[in-house]
């Protein structure tokens, strides 16, 4: 396991989306809401300029859809570990012509493209929590069982656990990865009981850090070789409270992403993105041939 | 060795004599035992004049065996042979004096002998000496040659029996049991029963070749087993199986304690040998070709997709596999998918994935293959169906689901998506009734019920075989440290199916001591390729040797010295010894000093090991034994730690056999459980090393004393076996495991005869073997005084709570009548308790006083203990420590002031057991162990007792821990890390109850 710790939170590419306009009318949305796009796309420009300069990602930001109204929201689109990307059946029909610019994107990227077909199968990748040793899969609105096991069969190395959502859009939604072997959870009734299942699902021993908004605990954990565990997380504007939890990590580098307009139309944090580590595709597994050879 | 082989000589011849006067009678009559006795005091006589006493007291115990008979044996038959052998082996030893194995050797035959004639004893006992001289020394080959074909035979398997035994006795208790059987039985079987045919066994290993071997057709599975380790030269065995096919094509595993003929249930003598545990860290493991093996199954696992792993780790895994096999990557090597393909790396293997894996091997250059089988485990062992054994099964709506057990638990899948978990300390109780399989939850923080999964499996024979599969895994895995060997007997006895092997931790503990030159071994690829491949060093493992398997094992030694090493990383230089006899003075060494590693703690008895060792040593001991009956009282009381000192031994595998029939009589004994009571008892006492030999005598004293004991229990147990027949069974995973147990329908009538068989057999051997474990359970009935008097306490205590308690109650009165065992004779034996004992030798006069001399505190008083139908003196000795406490336990300990008086206690439990028949159940010792540290020992005697009382279950583990030193020990510390080890271990459970008894030597023995 240790590898596959040492090389959480490692990413060498983000893919991310454009915001359409129609954003603002179209996009799906659990309550009523008015979207400032201009105001949505200021956010996600200083978004995608953190995940360059602050996280030194190679980002490609595929063009927005007009026709796409959630397209920014490109986590939902694909599931990507190791090197092997899967693309999703996403749960809204309205989403499903996401995937193809995202699967194009990351067959330039060489990634191993596995697509999900089955017509009974939905999975939105927002769902999906990685935690480094295995996958916990919300069965949410947007995605069954089906989808779950069709990720199941794509990442065969890993177990593939459910967990029922009973609130919020995503598994994702009150929860996130905050560092190796640590789940950021929110502190509502339905988090923690997801979370209780998660681990009692796990052959794996997690940290947890309850947060008091769910929405607060969808964070960006990245691990930089130079720079250490870096989190990206709400502002202080929008979770002064959660922010204070936050602060307790030690030798943490805590980033804050305004992400107030696109919250109204449920995007996360981890939702506008996609990461990849290019450079974990096989050597993942590999232990530095040099100790040997010595 | 030299003195011990000419003493077996002399053995031999004289039991030659004996043979050749009491042959004929197919049934010893009385007349005959009564020469064989006869001859044994005369022998006597020669003795010394202890010795004659002793042989003397003997013989008037065999004379008035009349008055045991009943209880010892059950069957009448058996009565009459019994007392005859059990003094012909005591005379024997006694003859020789100093050569314990004999005796040893004697006391293995007398328990099967039983069964036998005498006449066939005696030859037995020839054989078995002659079985030991030939794994001493070469020369024995020559004597078992004169013999007849059968008796040759014999020696052979008994010498690789020993050599087993000996390995497997370095590593532990179980390894030790399993030899036992193996060496007693079917020797002695052959003798028996001239006829007795041989059977070809053929194993296909996991290189993909096959090994065959002739084996007796009553052979026991663990025969078969050990002849297949040779072969592999593997020590590190527990991890693995054989399986069969059964009627159905279905790979069941091969009980290593029944016969296999029993089992296969048809004609065809095929087995597999496969891993049965996958190590959850194969880097633990100790030797490379444990790890090799390791590889070889999960290659196998991979190609097949029983172990699905993605396209990447297939490639990688693959790479690994050419680097282990072939070497470092050649660009110049023709062909190199030629071998790929041979190696059958992924079930869909296409040209993609070759690519990757040669680009993959190309960046492993200048690993060695062990390095590379580390690699590939390392990779292995994280997917997440490493080690997960599948069973196909539908939750209660229909729907398909398949339930994985593993090391942490059992899982639940539908398709390929892990629905539910449940780890082993969340489940209480496993069992099948028919095609169902249940597992009992233990109930979550906010519930308050407990509640029951079920699933239907498809048919009965199925469910019975994933619980046994459950049951072996739990014992496997979750057994921990200290404990595991008891607790793995326990379960082993108790249904038919328990794990009967070495849990993992007690594995690891012995392969940590495995000391010999991690041995060479042969890779498949030499197998596969027969052209020669300069190019890599590596490959200059060739297919020479190939040949060598078919040879057998004998080969294999060889190739010691023409094998190459792989690379560097096999560290220890390729050592041609052969096998024969350097490798098995290494073993034999190793053993010992895994034992001495055991014994060296002076203070406590880990139970197990030091009797057995004792007994199978050739030390002095034996003679001290017999001597040491008389002295019973005296020693008794000082006993109780000193199961620990003796350390030479190398046999462990009579042990083994003893602790068998044990487990067994706890099953029947003990039934359910519920809460489980952790007593940690920490006696800091400093023990002088004068006292170790007092201990051992006593140990044996404690011995003898309890064979009626076992016999008595042995008739329980066939009884209950008898009635146990039913298609459910039951297992408590937390505890150790009660077990109500029958198994499958058809077989059950079958498998419940063959047991009585062996039961009768066992029975017949109690009186001798017995007394092994029935000093194990002394030992921990000490230890457990307290506990069974608590019990008693609380059932008494219980009635007046709860409803539920009465009823168990009420069953355990009833199941008390059906068990006579325990019996006043008893008490005087248990009266030895152990390591309070040691510290208190002063005191036998003590005895009966009252407990109150203990200095231990009663800090919280429990509930339980309120109501005692027994006032026994126990009580206020205990410390009482809630969980909570444990904080201030330190506190504690300081206050406690340094007293001697252990024997009180002693005394108390015998008062209990006598009383408490009904009640209490006999406690039994599960497991021992000492472990040593420079200045301190500490040791740790695990007593578990399961009761089930009307439908309540109740597991209780005590654990004894004492520590000794001869400097200054701090104690708080020691209780507090106690403690803390206590709850690490059974994280389930709670500490209800802590006594702390610190003796103080007196000056006298002290520096």
């Amino acid at each position: 396991m240790a590898s596959r710790i040492a090389d959480f939170g490692r990413y060498t590419h983000a893919i991310v989306r454009g915001i359409p306009a129609s954003l603002a009318k179209e996009a799906l949305r659990s309550c009523p809401s008015e979207v400032d796009v201009v105001q949505a796309r200021r956010e996600h420009e200083k978004y995608q300029e953190i995940l360059r300069t602050t996280f030194g990602l190679e980002v490609v930001e595929l063009p927005a859809d007009e026709s796409l109204p959630d397209c920014v929201f490109v986590e939902d689109a694909a599931v990507v570990c190791g090197d092997t990307a899967l693309i999703t059946r996403p749960g809204a029909e309205s989403r499903r012509g996401e995937t193809k610019a995202m699967k194009e994107a990351l067959e330039a990227l060489n990634m191993n493209v596995v697509e999900m077909t089955d017509e009974n199968a939905t999975l939105d990748g927002g769902d999906v929590l990685f935690t480094g040793q295995e996958f916990f899969v919300g069965l949410s609105k947007r995605t069954n069982q089906r989808g779950a096991e069709i990720l199941a069969d794509v990442f065969k190395d890993y177990a593939v656990s459910t967990v029922p959502v009973q609130q919020g859009l995503h598994l994702k939604s009150f929860c996130s990865m905050g560092g190796p072997g640590l789940i950021l959870v929110g502190s509502s009734e339905p988090a923690q009981k997801a979370l209780k299942i998660m681990q009692q699902m796990s052959d794996h021993r997690y940290d947890k850090l309850v947060v008091p908004d769910d929405l607060a605990a969808n964070c960006i954990y990245v691990n930089l070789p130079d720079k250490g565990h870096m989190l990206l997380h709400s502002t202080a504007e929008m979770f002064p409270e959660s922010l204070k939890v936050l602060e307790q990590l030690k030798d943490y580098t805590l980033i804050a992403a305004s992400n107030k307009e696109k919250t109204k139309v449920d995007g996360a944090l981890t939702c506008c993105s996609v990461l990849i580590n290019k450079k974990a595709n096989i050597s993942r597994f590999i232990t530095p041939c040099t100790m040997w050879t010595r | 060795m030299t003195t011990e082989v000419s003493s077996e000589t002399e053995v031999k011849e004289k039991a030659e004599e004996s043979a050749a006067q009491l042959d004929q009678p197919e049934k010893a009559t009385e007349e005959t035992q009564e020469e064989v006795i006869t001859e044994g005091e005369e022998k006597e006589k020669e003795e010394k004049e202890k010795e004659k006493e002793e042989k003397e007291k003997e013989g008037k115990e065999g004379k008035g065996i009349s008055k045991f008979l009943p209880t010892w044996l059950k069957k009448p038959k058996s009565q009459a042979q019994e007392a005859p052998p059990s003094e012909e082996a005591i005379s024997a030893g006694q003859q020789e004096g100093e050569g314990p194995v004999p005796e040893v050797n004697g006391h293995t035959e007398e328990v099967e002998e039983k069964e036998t004639v005498k006449s066939e004893q005696v030859k037995e006992t020839e054989a078995e000496s002659h079985s030991n001289a030939s794994a001493d020394t070469e020369p024995a080959k020559e004597e078992s040659a004169e013999k007849s074909p059968e008796r040759s035979q014999e020696t052979k398997e008994e010498q690789v029996e020993e050599k087993e035994g000996k390995e497997g006795g370095l590593r532990g208790g179980g390894g030790g049991v399993e030899g036992q059987t193996s060496i007693f039985q079917s020797p002695l079987r052959l003798v028996r029963k001239a006829k007795m045919k041989l059977v070809v066994c053929q194993v296909a290993l996991l290189d993909g070749t096959d090994f065959t071997c002739e084996v007796e057709k009553r052979a026991k599975g663990q025969y078969l087993f050990f002849k297949v380790c040779e072969h592999l030269n593997l020590l590190e065995k527990d991890y693995f199986g054989l399986t069969y096919k059964d009627n159905h094509e279905q790979k069941c595993w091969l009980d290593p304690m029944k016969e296999i003929k029993r089992q296969i249930r048809s004609n065809n003598w095929q087995f597999s040998f496969n891993v049965k545990f996958y190590p959850p860290d194969p880097s633990l493991l100790s030797e490379d070709i444990t790890r090799y093996l390791l590889c070889l199954q999960l290659r196998e696992d991979v190609a097949t997709g029983r172990l699905p792993c993605s396209f990447v780790t297939h490639a990688l895994l693959g790479s690994y596999t050419l680097q282990a096999e072939f070497g470092d990557y050649d660009p110049d090597q023709p062909r190199p998918l030629d071998y790929i393909n041979q190696l059958n790396i992924a079930p869909s293997q296409n040209r993609e994935m070759e690519e990757k894996i040669f680009e993959l091997h190309k960046s492993h250059r200048g690993m060695t293959p062990a390095q590379a089988d580390t690699q590939f485990l390392e990779n292995a062992k994280k997917l997440s169906m490493y080690g997960v054994d599948l069973h196909p099964a539908k939750d209660s709506e229909g729907v398909d689901l398949m339930l994985g057990v593993c090391a942490n638990g059992l899982l639940v899948y539908k398709d390929r998506l892990r629905i539910n978990r449940f780890a082993w300390p969340k489940i209480l109780k496993i069992s099948y009734k028919r095609n169902n399989f249940y597992i009992k939850i233990r109930p979550g923080e906010t519930e308050q019920f407990e509640s029951t999964v079920g699933f239907k499996l498809q048919n009965h024979r199925s469910a019975k075989k994933l619980w046994k599969v459950c049951v072996e895994n739990h014992s496997f895995y979750r057994l921990n440290a200290p404990e595991p060997p008891t607790k793995a007997r326990f379960l082993t006895l108790g249904s038919k199916f328990r794990y009967s092997g070495r849990t993992q931790a007690q594995t690891r503990l012995a392969s940590s001591l495995i000391d010999r030159p991690s041995p060479t071994f042969e890779r498949t690829s030499s197998k596969r390729i027969s052209r020669s491949v300069d190019g890599a060093p590596m490959i200059s493992i060739t297919d020479v040797e190939r040949d060598t398997a078919e040879n057998g094992r004998e080969h294999r030694l060889d190739l010691h010295s023409d094998s190459k090493s792989f690379g560097a990383s096999e560290v220890a230089p390729p050592q041609d010894h052969d096998k024969t006899q350097d490798e098995v003075l290494k073993h034999q060494a190793s053993v010992s000093q895994l034992k001495r590693s055991f014994m060296e703690a002076p203070p406590a008895s880990p139970p197990q090991s030091n009797q057995w060792e004792k007994r199978l040593t050739s030390s002095p001991a034996t003679a001290v034994r017999f001597q040491q009956q008389q002295v019973i009282n005296a020693p008794s009381a000082e006993a109780a730690a000193a199961d620990c000192t003796s350390s030479d031994t190398k046999e462990p595998t009579k042990t083994a056999d003893v602790e068998i029939e044990e487990t067994i009589v706890v099953q029947e004994v003990s039934k359910a459980t519920q809460p489980a009571l952790v007593t940690v008892a920490v006696d800091s006492p400093a023990i002088p090393p004068a006292k170790q030999e007092t201990r051992e005598q006593e140990v044996k004293v404690q011995e003898e004393a309890v064979v009626p004991k076992e016999a008595a229990t042995a008739k329980q147990e066939s009884v209950s076996s008898e009635s146990e027949s039913e298609d459910e069974a039951e297992y408590h995973p937390n505890v150790s495991a009660s077990t109500h147990m029958p198994e499958v329908k058809e077989e059950e009538e079958e498998e419940d005869k063959v047991e009585e068989d062996k039961m009768a057999d066992e029975n017949m051997s109690a009186p001798v073997v017995a007394s092994l474990p029935v000093e194990i359970t002394k030992a921990a009935e000490d230890v457990c005084k307290k506990e069974e008097e608590s019990k008693r306490e609380e059932g008494q205590g219980g009635v007046k709570r709860n409803a539920e308690k009465e009823m168990e109650v009420g069953r355990e009165s009833e199941e008390s009548t059906e068990e006579p065992m325990m019996t006043p004779e008893e008490v005087p034996n248990g009266v030895a308790l152990a390591e309070d004992a040691v510290i208190g030798l002063v005191g036998h006069a003590e005895k009966q006083e009252p407990k109150m001399n203990g200095e231990t505190l009663l800090v919280e008083p429990r509930p339980q203990v309120i109501c005692c139908s027994e006032p026994p003196v126990v009580k206020t000795e205990m410390v009482t420590i809630s969980d909570t406490f444990a904080a201030q336990k330190t506190e504690i300990a300081t206050k406690e002031v340094p007293i001697v008086h252990t024997e009180t206690k002693t005394i108390t439990y015998e008062a209990a057991q006598l009383d408490g028949n009904g009640d209490g159940e006999p406690g039994v010792l599960m497991t021992a162990q000492t472990i040593t540290s420079e200045s301190l020992c500490t040791t740790t005697t695990t007593h578990i007792t399961k009761t089930l009382k009307g439908g309540l279950s109740e597991t209780r583990i005590e654990k004894r821990i004492v520590i000794t030193g001869d400097c200054d020990i701090d104690h708080d510390q020691a209780l507090a890390q106690a403690i803390k080890e206590a709850k690490e271990q059974h994280p389930d459970m709670s500490v209800t109850r802590v006594v702390v008894h610190k003796e103080t030597e007196l000056a006298e023995e002290e520096d």
